[in-house]
């Protein structure tokens, strides 16, 4: 019980946090002559007699002349520097993570991590002969099979690293199927749109296609008559990603296909954003001929950075003989490796893509069944329009783009009448609401909504930490028209304050490794 | 680090008071007889005052308003401001005058207070020296892409020598025609500022190349367009000045020249002169343009030589009835329209209507914008 005499403050109306800073050296600046983490036992000398020293059976050329340099760092010591620099993190399990829109940043099962954690799983080496690792094959054949499932493609490679590398597959597998019949050179451009993903543009250009970009049309709607306009015999595919960044669906997707066959183009989905769509709609119902998925965006697997990351391409009938390999069939009871279809593109990583990723993503799937993966973009659909109203409630937030309507799992809503209003950008805002413990994510550049910020709820958070989030947001604009001082010079509650921003669009002063920072700011060692 | 600072101290009268601008005698009197005080003086403090306390730092400027009153404002010590000889007009020829003579002096950066019709006045007076300029927004028409974001961005970007610059378009609007309702923005000059876009105007984009490399992917995407035995009308703008440089060609930059296989066939054509040059040209004719200015002018606006009669010639002689125009703008200026579409106003409506639709627009090398094409008159 509270003593009634001693003053209460009143409960702040927003969370108080602040981030942990330890001034952590990096480890090999930590390294101390004569520290180390385990010190083995010398090698007895009945043992050293009986098989040798070990090395000498190896050849000279795969032999060190010189020992590894290594920092020389004790056990606790080791392990206090990986606390430090994680509590000196806003960890995606730390914080209400709905601020990086298109990321999909929703809750990974910890479950999964001890799953694929189990050394039956975990121990094998992808060199081992087939006959050794069929549980594994197995869990790879099943996860295509629900992956089918949910696309209604005929067969799902998941040899891709992650979902720009699936994005990859596909444009490789377009590139081969018009190689396969002779139009190779002719059909020499991508037509994409400007709120598709970037991994689009960016794979297309890297296969030596032209990139035709659609703009909106006036209703913010992907402009079906631009792309009449567009394509051509030279057309080789549309790489569209829907629902597209703003969280807006295309309603004439179908025909945007349409338009593509019509003149000998192939459709690629990219469905970076299926998180709205699980159970409700499937890439080959559009007509699609390929599409991709992001497992940690829509199958609940950690993402890259905090994981490795894993991407599956989906193909129809007609474009599964061009699949990169490896191809796991089931014959009978056995599990069996091919190397792809007979005008397979090849392989687009080594061995058999990510099978832990692939695992945790297939075990995902199949604790939420069909009727669960629905559940999940119902949900996630109906947090995004929730957390919609309640931003659009903040004077200066405005949603552009087809407005009025509702969106699908994300929003890129705009601060540009707040911006109009207080000179408080959106980055600033970001920078602020960092104070209070979330991420924020602006936009990929360039910026096509003015001063942009992208939210995707996802179906993991409760109502009460989208209103968490929805309030701190009110609270930095209130502060914008209030007090622009504390936005201006935060964060005041981070581990670094106050980084330059000149120093980013200007590439003679990048320093993007250590090297590079030695050589171009000598002056920076010396404090 | 020299720095020569110039005030055009009625600069933005004509604003507040509703008169669109202040070029000419009578609009300032007409803006001062209304009570207007003239504000560009304060900016220029503003600006100046992040100036103060700066060691390696040597100010060249005008007398009185014309740039000594504010550096002392400012508190910027005497022993390094050097006020040039003048005898004020109290009209734009004291800022060509001051630019003239601070170019000769060789000055790093010229930071100048005023509008479009100042910018104008320096540009005309540093003339071919390439003496980067740089504006502290306070005029009423601020179309030129030469203008800091606020006075005290421009006097932050002021405070060391541009270690790159990028030439921006200085367009100016005849007031007579936006008092009556008219925005048609003319390309005077090219001019060198700073390459720090987020400090510039304009920056409502966010991209991590600068604006000089973009203008430079416009420019080799247009180049990488171009096929033997087509003659090009290449048009004026800094797009289109970039384009002749990767030709190694010297073209004139605010007109119209005409390029074939890699040399220049004619220069600063006249409309009569592109009209007859495309009807004897021995194969096809395509004008190669930019957008000019922030209100997605591709023809009509600064271009004027390329008329409706250029623009039929253009499409009759190609017989693949290929599009006449290869129109080439960075992504930021397009984003910048904001979902407007880019215009077309040749004087002729049927032309126009005949050019509208969804437009390639190169933006890079093998990088296409389909952004839609609009006639000015529906708009």
């Amino acid at each position: 019980m509270s003593d009634p005499k001693l003053p209460v403050a009143p409960k702040p109306a927003v969370r108080r946090f602040h981030q942990a800073r330890w001034d952590e050296p990096i480890i090999f600046e930590l390294d101390t002559p004569g520290e180390r983490g385990v010190l083995p036992p010398a090698t007895e000398v009945g043992v050293t007699a009986a098989v040798g020293d070990a090395v000498s059976d190896l050849p000279s050329s795969l032999r060190r002349t010189a020992p590894l340099n290594l920092p020389r760092v004790a056990q606790p010591r080791v392990l206090r520097h990986y606390l430090r620099l994680s509590q000196e993190n806003l960890g995606a399990d730390l914080n209400v993570d709905v601020g990086q829109g298109t990321c999909t940043m929703k809750y990974a099962p910890k479950v999964n991590d001890q799953l694929v954690a189990n050394p039956n799983l975990r121990d094998i080496h992808p060199l081992q002969g087939e006959e050794s690792v069929q549980g594994a094959l197995e869990i790879i054949w099943l996860a295509e099979q629900a992956l089918r499932e949910v696309s209604g493609m005929d067969r799902v490679s998941m040899a891709s690293t992650g979902g720009s590398s699936a994005i990859w597959t596909n444009i490789a597998m377009i590139r081969k199927y018009h190689e396969s019949r002779g139009e190779g050179e002719q059909r020499d451009e991508v037509i994409t749109t400007i709120f598709s993903h970037p991994s689009n543009a960016a794979a297309a250009a890297v296969a030596g296609y032209k990139v035709i970009t659609i703009y909106p049309d006036a209703d913010g709607y992907p402009d079906l008559d631009a792309l009449k306009a567009a394509v051509s015999e030279r057309t080789a595919a549309i790489m569209v990603t829907n629902p597209e960044d703003t969280g807006i669906y295309n309603p004439d997707i179908a025909e945007w296909v349409d338009v593509a066959h019509s003149v000998g183009a192939l459709a690629s989905y990219d469905q970076a954003n299926a998180n709205g769509i699980l159970g409700i709609t499937r890439a080959r119902d559009a007509g699609f001929d390929v599409c991709h998925f992001n497992f940690h965006k829509t199958f609940g697997t950690p993402h890259g950075s905090g994981g490795p990351g894993g991407g599956a391409t989906g193909a129809a009938k007609h474009m599964v003989p061009f699949l990169p390999g490896p191809i796991v069939d089931r014959v009978g009871d056995e599990f069996v490796v091919s190397p792809g279809g007979k005008e397979s593109i090849g392989y687009v990583s080594p061995f058999y893509g990510v099978v832990p990723v692939i695992a945790k993503a297939y075990a995902w799937i199949a604790a939420l069944g069909g009727a669960g993966l629905r559940a999940v973009a119902e949900t996630a659909v109906l947090n995004n329009n929730y957390l919609m109203k309640k931003i659009l409630e903040i004077p200066g937030a405005t949603a552009p783009y087809a407005e009025g309507r509702r969106r699908i799992e994300q929003v890129r809503y705009s601060w540009e009448d707040l911006y109009k209003d207080t000179g408080i950008s959106s980055e600033e805002i970001g920078v602020r609401a960092s104070d209070f413990g979330v991420h924020y994510w602006t936009s990929h550049h360039p910026y096509v909504v003015p001063q942009p910020f992208t939210l995707e709820p996802t179906e993991s958070y409760s109502r009460a930490e989208l209103d968490e989030y929805a309030a701190i947001l009110a609270h930095v604009a209130d502060e914008a028209r209030n007090s622009p001082e504390i936005i201006k010079t935060a964060p005041h509650n981070q581990t670094v304050h106050q980084t330059g921003y000149s120093d980013l669009d200007d590439p003679e002063r990048w320093a993007i490794t250590w090297r590079m920072y030695q050589k171009k700011y000598p002056e920076a060692q010396e404090g | 680090m020299i720095l020569g600072v110039i005030v055009n101290p009625v600069a933005g009268v004509g604003g507040p008071a509703g008169l669109k601008g202040t070029d000419g005698e009578e609009i300032l009197n007409r803006a001062l007889q209304a009570g207007v005080s003239p504000k560009a003086g304060e900016r220029a403090v503003r600006a100046l005052s992040q100036l103060a306390n700066e060691a390696n730092l040597e100010i060249v400027t005008g007398p009185g308003p014309l740039g000594a009153d504010a550096a002392a404002l400012a508190g910027l010590d005497d022993a390094h401001v050097q006020v040039l000889p003048l005898e004020p007009t109290g009209s734009g020829r004291d800022t060509i005058s001051l630019a003239k003579q601070m170019a000769e002096q060789g000055v790093d950066l010229i930071l100048f207070v005023g509008g479009d019709g100042t910018a104008r006045d320096v540009a005309a007076g540093i003339e071919d020296t390439s003496t980067p300029i740089l504006g502290v927004p306070a005029g009423v028409k601020m179309y030129s892409g030469c203008f800091g974001l606020s006075p005290e961005s421009a006097g932050q970007m002021s405070l060391h020598p541009p270690h790159r610059t990028r030439v921006v378009e200085i367009l100016d609007v005849d007031e007579e025609q936006v008092r009556t309702g008219r925005v048609d923005p003319k390309l005077f000059a090219l001019a060198e500022v700073p390459d720090d876009s987020a400090k510039l105007q304009r920056r409502k984009v966010a991209t991590v190349a600068s604006d000089r490399d973009a203008v430079e992917a416009v420019a080799r995407g247009l180049v990488e367009q171009m096929q033997p035995g087509v003659t090009y009308l290449v048009g004026p703008g800094g797009t289109t000045a970039t384009v002749l440089d990767r030709l190694g060609l010297r073209g004139t930059p605010l007109g119209v020249d005409a390029v074939r296989d890699g040399a220049i066939v004619a220069r600063d054509v006249s409309q009569d002169q592109a009209l007859d040059l495309v009807r004897t040209a021995p194969g096809p004719a395509k004008a190669i343009i930019g957008v000019i200015g922030g209100q997605g002018f591709v023809l009509g606006r600064g271009n004027q030589q390329l008329s409706a009669d250029v623009v039929n010639a253009l499409a009759d002689s190609d017989p693949q009835g290929g599009f006449p125009l290869l129109v080439g703008a960075t992504q930021s200026k397009l984003l910048d329209l904001l979902g407007k579409p880019l215009l077309v106003d040749t004087g002729d409506p049927l032309t126009d209507r005949k050019l509208a639709g969804p437009i390639r627009v190169q933006i890079g090398p093998g990088n296409i914008a389909m952004y839609t094409l609009a006639s000015a008159e529906r708009m």
